[in-house]
């Protein structure tokens, strides 16, 4: 450990601010939360700047032992310093969007904000087996606060499902974590990347990791908690879930599951493709029906996050660049959409997707930047998606024809749904006085959402800066998984050069 | 001659003591309450003190009867302390009642001096002796309210199967003497290595652990729990959920552990039982209550499952997760009951009913989140300190090859999860009710905030010290 403790740094700051915002009144909490989610994000900028793509594979490591075989391990890689980066860039939006639509105990929530993304940040940052785990369950309290204090009508049920379903998971992991734990002699994150656990075992510690990210991430059969969760949450808890939350599962993946159990990986592949193809095909035709804005992008989310696994359970670098592509984009393009919708609930007090029409007319800013997020969401080039979702395509392709003809179909029903919601609200005739009668988006809602749509079309037009951090790392998973990546059925008589240049252009 | 009580000097001033405080009660009468309160809590911090020196004294005592090793003195480190707190939590508790005397601290020394003993106790009759020094005094401790009818049912309710344990106890006790002719535990595990145990052992060593589980107040031997913890005064009933409790699952540990280590198949499974019985009832049982309470006797059911969980591992790890588990179990139950204490209306009449906390995080913040912390540290969700014994008692099963019992237990924590989440559900969550009467007692938030920092994250730091001050403690019984 040398220099200053940044990692240390990103996940203190939140909590003084946190334990401070209990001291002062409202305006005090906003501004304290504001400012101190605003210095995280410098913090992760600088890191970001810092960082070295051919450097070690961990670095701004940092390491203090607490005795009893756990210790205050910090250090990341470029996969979990992309998602620190997007944790941080999405939290003083979130403050920013609950700034007038939070009025009740605005300190407490506050507070929450603060302290779940301190446990954000630790679980990204964690070098350390339980250490991990306490940042990622820790996670649970100040979200079940979020929801239930501030939630909508149902919040309670909601709450109690988002908790008990994600605690579920998540201890079964607990006890593999154990048990890996007794069986390397370490609780180094690293070491145990390394580490070439028996094949039978590997069968059911995957199996345990699987209950706790598929719950996470969410996949279907146990996605139900999230549709509730969302449509409860306020604005910005539905932004930090959709954003950040979900994307815990997806990094589980990378870091737990594959590498650390590449043959136990291997064994569910077929599992993971029937359940994300389930996913990708029901979900989008579940959220073709909703009637409640939220609800349908709370099952696109299930039906994007199908894309990820997807792309992981590909292993090989486009899957696999193309599921952190996706993550990174649906963080983005999800929270911004969770805001648009509170954009108008704000000014309606309804989601119903009836209420609403022709909104083209009266708030064009809004049309505008609702519409982008929209084909982005669908995919379309030079968004941010298009480039996730086209890999992480071409990656389950070469892992297998069948699947990525399913997951292709998402794309298509994606197109769908999110076409005819924005042409539902934003289009059309004007059906409601009040709906009509809706001002445009306020300065304070242009500067929530413009640095998300220039994030957005960074991401799409390029797309280097984001994969330039993390190529070794997806390089060393890659090798990792080299002894079980499956070899896919797409072996389609190309002419010699052809394969040739495409091997080249991909490696 | 005089070295010889060298090893038993806290006792020796905690019943030289509480004898001289007796006389002090019974002629000073109610005005000396105060005196001899403050005195008691003196005593024991005496007593407490005078344990720096006793690891020295290891190994049996007067022919084998006590041991004043570094595991009785870890139990006696804990004991002392929190009956100290139940007496300063009786403080400004019944000066409000009209029966208060002043006997209150005196029965908690005296408890106390029989729960050194049960701790310290390397025979079948110390051990004996202990227990029943500390359950007649817990029995009148219970019934300390007399003019309350709930009290007088509590008190009477405990005697009754108290005493039936007893003479379960005792009876195990008498055939295991019967079968080995002696009542010393290296006496007994030596009978009990001499090839498979006979009938008549095995019988007794099952008699001896139904007792010891009524103690413990593990099921099967769990009805009292409720009743009596329900009708006790609060402060007696947050003096039986940490002191006594953990009195007798450090005895239980002892017993299996030393005593009966050659017939570790024939416990095990008994344990193993009443481990998985204990948080799944203890779990399922508290989904009903309204009772404060009650609600907290059914987690003390469930939490001595999951103690029980690391004296199934056996082993100094197994020996040594139990005494971490009820280090931190001790902290999150007396924090919790001493903000139940607090739960008065208007007229400073005590509250027991779960309702009355809805709101309190608006009405009280700093109190609801003492609570909400304590809630979350005993359902043992990280980043709450109250994770990490859980871990403990898991990772000692799981070393020792116990992977379902593990995966049971830790299936319990979510079960158990839902009523504490209740509880914060109801405190924050819920439109405010009608608010508590404000209480000044600097003494007692000090108490609080001292156990909430401990189970706070920042608990995380005792585990290195305390980890290893728990191995050697289990070090010293083998």
């Amino acid at each position: 450990m040398s220099g200053t403790p940044w990692l240390s740094l990103l996940i203190a700051i939140p909590i003084m601010a946190a334990a401070l915002c209990l001291f002062v009144k409202a305006e005090g909490a906003r501004w304290t939360a504001l400012i101190a989610t605003l210095i995280d994000f410098a913090i992760s900028i600088y890191l970001w700047v810092q960082y070295n793509p051919d450097g070690a594979q961990w670095q701004f490591v940092e390491k203090l032992p607490l005795g009893g075989g756990v210790s205050w391990a910090l250090g990341i890689d470029g996969i979990a310093l992309l998602l620190i980066v997007l944790t941080a860039f999405l939290m003083p939006i979130c403050i920013g969007a609950s700034w007038r639509a939070i009025e009740k105990r605005v300190p407490e929530y506050m507070a929450a904000f603060l302290l779940m993304e301190a446990l954000i940040m630790g679980s990204f940052a964690a070098q350390d087996l339980f250490l991990f785990y306490i940042f990622f369950e820790g996670g649970l309290i100040p979200m079940y606060l979020i929801i239930g204090v501030w939630g909508g009508a149902e919040r309670i049920k909601a709450s109690y499902k988002f908790f008990l379903y994600t605690l579920f998971g998540s201890v079964l992991m607990l006890i593999a974590m154990i048990y890996m734990v007794g069986a390397a002699g370490t609780t180094s994150i690293p070491t145990l990347m390394a580490y070439d656990f028996p094949v039978e075992a590997q069968r059911w510690l995957w199996l345990a990791f699987f209950a706790s990210f598929a719950v996470k991430m969410p996949m279907w059969p146990v996605h139900t908690w999230l549709p509730d969760a969302h449509v409860q949450a306020p604005t910005a808890g539905s932004v930090i879930l959709a954003g950040v939350l979900l994307k815990l599962g997806g990094y589980g993946f990378i870091r737990f599951s594959l590498p650390m159990f590449p043959e136990g990986s291997f064994i569910f592949i077929p599992l993971i493709f029937t359940l994300s193809g389930v996913a990708v095909v029901y979900t989008s035709l579940v959220a073709l029906v909703q009637r409640d804005m939220k609800k349908l992008i709370a099952y696109s989310s299930v039906a994007h996050m199908a894309f990820v696994t997807f792309g992981l359970f590909a292993m090989n670098r486009q899957g696999i660049e193309g599921a952190m592509l996706v993550m990174l984009g649906h963080g983005l393009v999800s929270g911004a959409l969770f805001l648009c919708v509170g954009v108008v609930y704000d000014r309606l007090h309804t989601r119903e997707i009836d209420r609403y029409g022709g909104l083209s007319d009266n708030m064009p800013g809004y049309a505008l930047l609702f519409m982008l997020f929209t084909m982005a969401s669908v995919g379309l080039p030079g968004t941010s998606n298009f480039v996730g979702e086209f890999l992480s395509l071409i990656g389950t392709y070469r892992a297998s024809s069948w699947a990525a003809a399913v997951a292709t179909t998402g794309i298509i029903l994606g197109a769908a749904y999110m076409l005819w919601l924005y042409w539902r609200i934003c289009f059309g005739t004007q059906r409601n006085a009040d709906a009509a009668a809706m001002p445009d988006l306020s300065v304070r809602e242009w500067w929530l959402l413009a640095p998300i749509a220039i994030g957005v079309l960074w991401m799409g037009v390029y797309p280097e800066s984001f994969m330039r951090p993390m190529r070794n790392d997806v390089g060393r998973l890659v090798a990792r998984l080299e002894r079980v990546a499956p070899a896919g059925d797409s072996q389609l008589t190309l002419g010699k050069g052809a394969m040739h240049m495409d091997h080249g252009a991909m490696h | 001659m005089i070295g010889r009580f060298a090893p038993l000097v806290p006792e020796l001033i905690l019943s030289i003591g509480a004898t001289v405080l007796m006389l002090v009660a019974a002629f000073g009468g109610r005005r000396s309450s105060g005196v001899v309160s403050w005195l008691s809590v003196a005593l024991l911090a005496a007593a407490t003190i005078a344990l720096i020196g006793a690891p020295s004294h290891a190994g049996p005592e007067f022919e084998g009867l006590l041991s004043a090793d570094l595991f009785a003195s870890f139990g006696k480190a804990l004991i002392f302390p929190s009956a100290a707190v139940a007496i300063i939590a009786a403080h400004g508790w019944f000066e409000r009642g009209t029966e208060h005397a002043s006997e209150y601290s005196v029965l908690i020394l005296f408890s106390a001096v029989g729960m050194s003993v049960m701790v310290s106790a390397t025979s079948l009759i110390t051990l004996y002796v202990g227990l029943e020094l500390t359950s007649l005094a817990s029995y009148v401790l219970a019934s300390y309210r007399r003019s309350d009818e709930r009290s007088a049912e509590a008190g009477l309710k405990y005697f009754v199967l108290g005493a039936l344990a007893s003479g379960i106890l005792l009876y195990g006790i008498s055939l295991l003497y019967g079968f080995t002719g002696t009542t010393s535990f290296t006496g007994v595990a030596l009978a009990f290595g001499r090839g498979a145990p006979s009938l008549g052992l095995l019988f007794g060593l099952v008699f001896l652990l139904a007792g010891l589980a009524f103690k413990i107040s593990a099921v099967p031997f769990h009805m009292w729990t409720p009743d009596v913890y329900e009708g006790a005064p609060t402060p007696v009933t947050a003096f039986f959920a940490s002191a006594p409790k953990v009195a007798a699952v450090l005895m239980s540990t002892r017993v299996c552990l030393d005593a009966l280590a050659p017939a570790t198949d024939a416990w095990r499974q008994i344990v193993i039982f009443a481990a998985l019985a204990s948080i799944f009832l203890g779990a399922i049982a508290a989904y009903g209550q309204t009772n404060i309470k009650r609600l907290l006797a059914y987690s003390s059911i469930n939490n001595v499952g999951f103690a029980l969980i690391g004296l199934a591992a056996g082993g100094p790890r197994g020996g040594a997760a139990v005494l971490f588990y009820m280090t931190v179990y001790i902290v999150m139950t007396l924090g919790a009951f001493l903000c139940v204490l607090w739960m008065r209306d208007a007229e400073g009449r005590p509250i027991e009913s779960i309702e009355s906390l809805s709101g309190l995080a608006q009405t009280r913040p700093a109190f609801a989140f003492a609570l909400f912390i304590f809630m979350f540290s005993l359902a043992g969700i990280p980043p709450m300190f109250g994770f990490w014994p859980k871990l403990v008692v898991f990772q000692a099963a799981i070393h020792s090859g116990y992977v379902a019992l593990a995966v049971a237990g830790i299936l319990g924590t979510v079960v158990g999860a839902y009523y504490y989440l209740k509880i914060v559900k109801v405190m924050y969550l819920d439109e405010p009710a009608a608010p508590y009467a404000r209480v000044r007692e600097p003494v007692q938030s000090t108490l609080v905030l001292i156990a909430a920092l401990i189970v706070s994250p920042l608990g995380y730091l005792l585990i290195g010290p305390l980890g290893r001050l728990a191995d050697q403690a289990a070090g010293s019984i083998f």
